[in-house]
């Protein structure tokens, strides 16, 4: 088993006619993804890679029968699209695009409160369970299927982590990224559940970064409830406070968010820090050799 | 965004937030008419009493000699003569300071009480919020540091909006009743129809002053837009106020690098944000100090690494450079060959550290081996590229 992406998954591509949407479609073709169709309002009846487009959510699902969808329209007009996804209820929306007003992700928020959707992003990688399933913009063959999961707010940081992994001989169960925004659609704590949950995983990778409170949420979490061994990598140690670091939501503000108090509730929860970005794979695979998953 | 408290108050007006008069000025002559013009609008006589007020993105004005009280025109231009064209140096803005290049010109109120009222995003909640406070007119962080319990803050749902029960909280903790309390949720609604036909990020009236007179008056202003939904108030956007930016930043800005200048030495080069934060970690881990934060972004090419080396060698401080790049759609050869040409289009005299790392790799590090270039380094591992070029940068 894994989590929220398998052999099952029929994902859609909304944007698909668009250039990021084109070359990302190719790539999970190419991993294995069952990509059953796309959508490009105006651009149905086309085809891109031999995937079928349709111009509605709505026609693509009732045609497809999809139970996922990946977004790469631009800002201005994904939160429509994601609307229109939550419209035609699909359990799992991943979001790539960047730059989505927060004003229109809190309202899709709210829209997702009270459904059975699960939505990661927006400004993320996505999601991957190796060797099975790929909805997402991350390398696929820096992966091996096995028993870590990594959750985290950066890209190619993750990329890095993963790749230490496979290197140390740690193959991964699921990988998700849950993106660098203020507001998101998952935070770690939705996401530990089913990770602690998860039969396949037996350790959990959690790489933060600076800003807002979502490994302080995680930190209080995984004390409570995760039996499973966590480590943690936070980004950022070194930044001035009041200054957005790359993504909208790494930025201390209000004096809160700093590296060091989030590695410190971490810390106190019994995850095991790793202080250096180059240190994840080898950390991870000196502890697990020494103490097995419980 | 952040906007100067001028064309806050501005946006303060238009929804009703009653604000003190005053008039802008961008010169002395500028600033007595403006005087002369507010005094007017008072009614004051010969005891009115107005401040000059530069307006910089920063806080922490007053006690920096940014905000002076002025008593007749001729005063009005002489002060304002010392602050146009200057820099202002206050515990925010660092110690290079940022440039006046306006003054606000207004009428000094008689204040009886100072408040603190603020309209945010609660990241942990996933909702608006409204901050208040009885302690106004401090440096609020400071409060939320040392009496938390100081802030109350109320959670707004998007469908409702601020609600009745809203404002009646907010005025029981300003202590306000009758008219005072009415004239409190009159200013808490109209903050969130600005917050919401805006995209603002940030609302905040510090203080929000309970006059002598009874009135409630915003006697300071502070707004942030949220740059993602700046494309649809193109209005606002032409607000934007260049001259408040680092210069490097806003250059990098333009062209869709994300860049922070530190105060080290060696410069960073990376794609991806988390990646690049963790770059200037190790550097720092071994005994090094990073001179940028720099994220190249996701087409890592020529032309953008040119334009990231232009801007990181613009720090005269820079000893060395460390490249960091995982290659995942990006391929390492492509990367490689876009830094040879860049550093020899450049000129590049300064020790460069590459790390590759991913997809291509092997070519990559062939490409940059065989080129023999004396001060292009090619490491493989991320600790020991950290830990070169920081012997390099000694």
């Amino acid at each position: 088993m894994s989590v929220l992406v398998g052999k099952d998954t029929r994902v859609i591509v909304q944007g698909i006619t668009g250039q990021a949407g084109a070359f990302h479609t190719e790539k999970m073709l190419e991993y294995g993804t069952q990509v059953v169709g796309g959508v490009t309002p105006g651009k149905g009846g086309a085809a891109v890679h031999g995937v079928p487009v349709f111009n509605s959510m709505q026609e693509a699902v009732r045609a497809t029968r999809a139970n996922a969808t990946i977004v790469f329209v631009p800002a201005k007009f994904a939160s429509a699209a994601v609307l229109e996804a939550i419209e035609a209820a699909l359990p799992l929306i991943v979001v790539i695009t960047e730059g989505i007003p927060t004003l229109d992700m809190l309202r899709i928020r709210r829209r997702l409160a009270d459904a059975p959707i699960r939505l990661i992003g927006p400004n993320c990688p996505g999601l991957i369970t190796p060797g099975a399933c790929k909805v997402g913009i991350m390398p696929g063959y820096i992966h091996r299927p096995g028993t870590v999961a990594v959750l985290s707010r950066s890209g190619t940081l993750t990329y890095d982590a993963v790749h230490q992994l496979t290197q140390a001989g740690l193959g991964q169960s699921t990988c998700i990224g849950i993106g660098g925004d203020p507001v998101l659609g998952s935070s770690f704590v939705h996401l530990l559940p089913l990770l602690e949950a998860d039969a396949q995983t037996e350790a959990i990778v959690l790489i933060g970064e600076i800003g807002g409170t979502e490994e302080e949420e995680a930190a209080a979490y995984i004390k409570a409830h995760v039996t499973k061994p966590v480590f943690a990598f936070v980004a950022g140690k070194m930044a001035p406070k009041e200054k957005r670091m790359g993504h909208a939501g790494a930025i201390i503000a209000g004096g809160k968010g700093t590296a060091a108090e989030k590695l410190t509730m971490l810390q106190a929860a019994g995850v095991k820090i790793v202080e250096s970005p180059a240190a994840i794979g080898e950390t991870v695979q000196a502890c697990l050799a020494k103490s097995p998953a419980k | 965004m952040k906007l100067h408290e001028y064309q806050a108050k501005e946006l303060f007006a238009s929804v009703g937030i009653p604000v003190p008069r005053g008039v802008v000025a961008r010169t002395p002559a500028e600033a007595s008419a403006a005087y002369e013009a507010v005094a007017r609008q008072c009614g004051g006589g010969a005891g009115f009493a107005g401040n000059v007020k530069a307006q910089i993105h920063a806080g922490g004005r007053g006690k920096a000699g940014g905000v002076i009280k002025v008593t007749s025109p001729q005063e009005a231009a002489t002060q304002s003569a010392g602050l146009l064209g200057r820099r202002l140096v206050t515990k925010q803005t660092g110690p290079e300071g940022l440039p006046v290049s306006a003054v606000l010109v207004d009428e000094r109120a008689t204040i009886a009480r100072e408040l603190y009222l603020a309209l945010t995003l609660d990241r942990f909640r996933a909702r608006p919020v409204v901050l208040a406070s009885q302690a106004g007119g401090m440096d609020i962080e400071e409060v939320a540091m040392t009496t938390p319990s100081a802030i109350v803050r109320e959670p707004i749902e998007l469908e409702t909006g601020v609600t009745e029960q809203t404002c009646a909280r907010v005025a029981a903790v300003f202590g306000l009743r009758g008219a005072q309390a009415e004239a409190c949720a009159a200013i808490v609604r109209a903050m969130w129809r600005l917050y919401e036909s805006c995209d603002a990020s940030l609302i905040e009236i510090n203080p929000l002053a309970t006059m002598q007179d009874g009135r409630l008056l915003a006697v300071d202003a502070k707004v942030t837009l949220d740059d993602n939904a700046l494309f649809r108030h193109q209005e606002l956007a032409a607000w934007r106020d260049e001259s408040q930016e680092h210069p490097l930043e806003l250059l990098a800005s333009r062209i869709g690098i994300s860049y922070v200048g530190l105060d080290g030495n060696i410069g960073c080069l990376v794609n991806g944000a988390g990646l690049a934060m963790a770059t200037n970690d190790i550097i720092k881990l071994s005994g090094g100090s990073p001179a940028n934060f720099l994220d190249v972004g996701g087409g890592a090419n020529v032309e953008q690494v040119t334009n990231a080396f232009s801007i990181i060698l613009a720090d005269a401080r820079v000893k060395a450079v460390l490249v960091n790049i995982f290659g995942g759609i990006m391929r390492c050869d492509w990367i490689a060959e876009g830094l040879l040409k860049a550093t020899q289009r450049l000129d590049v005299k300064v020790p460069i550290v590459v790390r590759l790392q991913g997809t291509n790799v092997d070519e990559g590090r062939a490409l940059l081996a065989n080129a023999k270039r004396l001060n292009l380094i090619s490491v493989e591992g991320l600790a020991d590229a950290a830990m070169r070029v920081v012997e390099l940068a000694r």
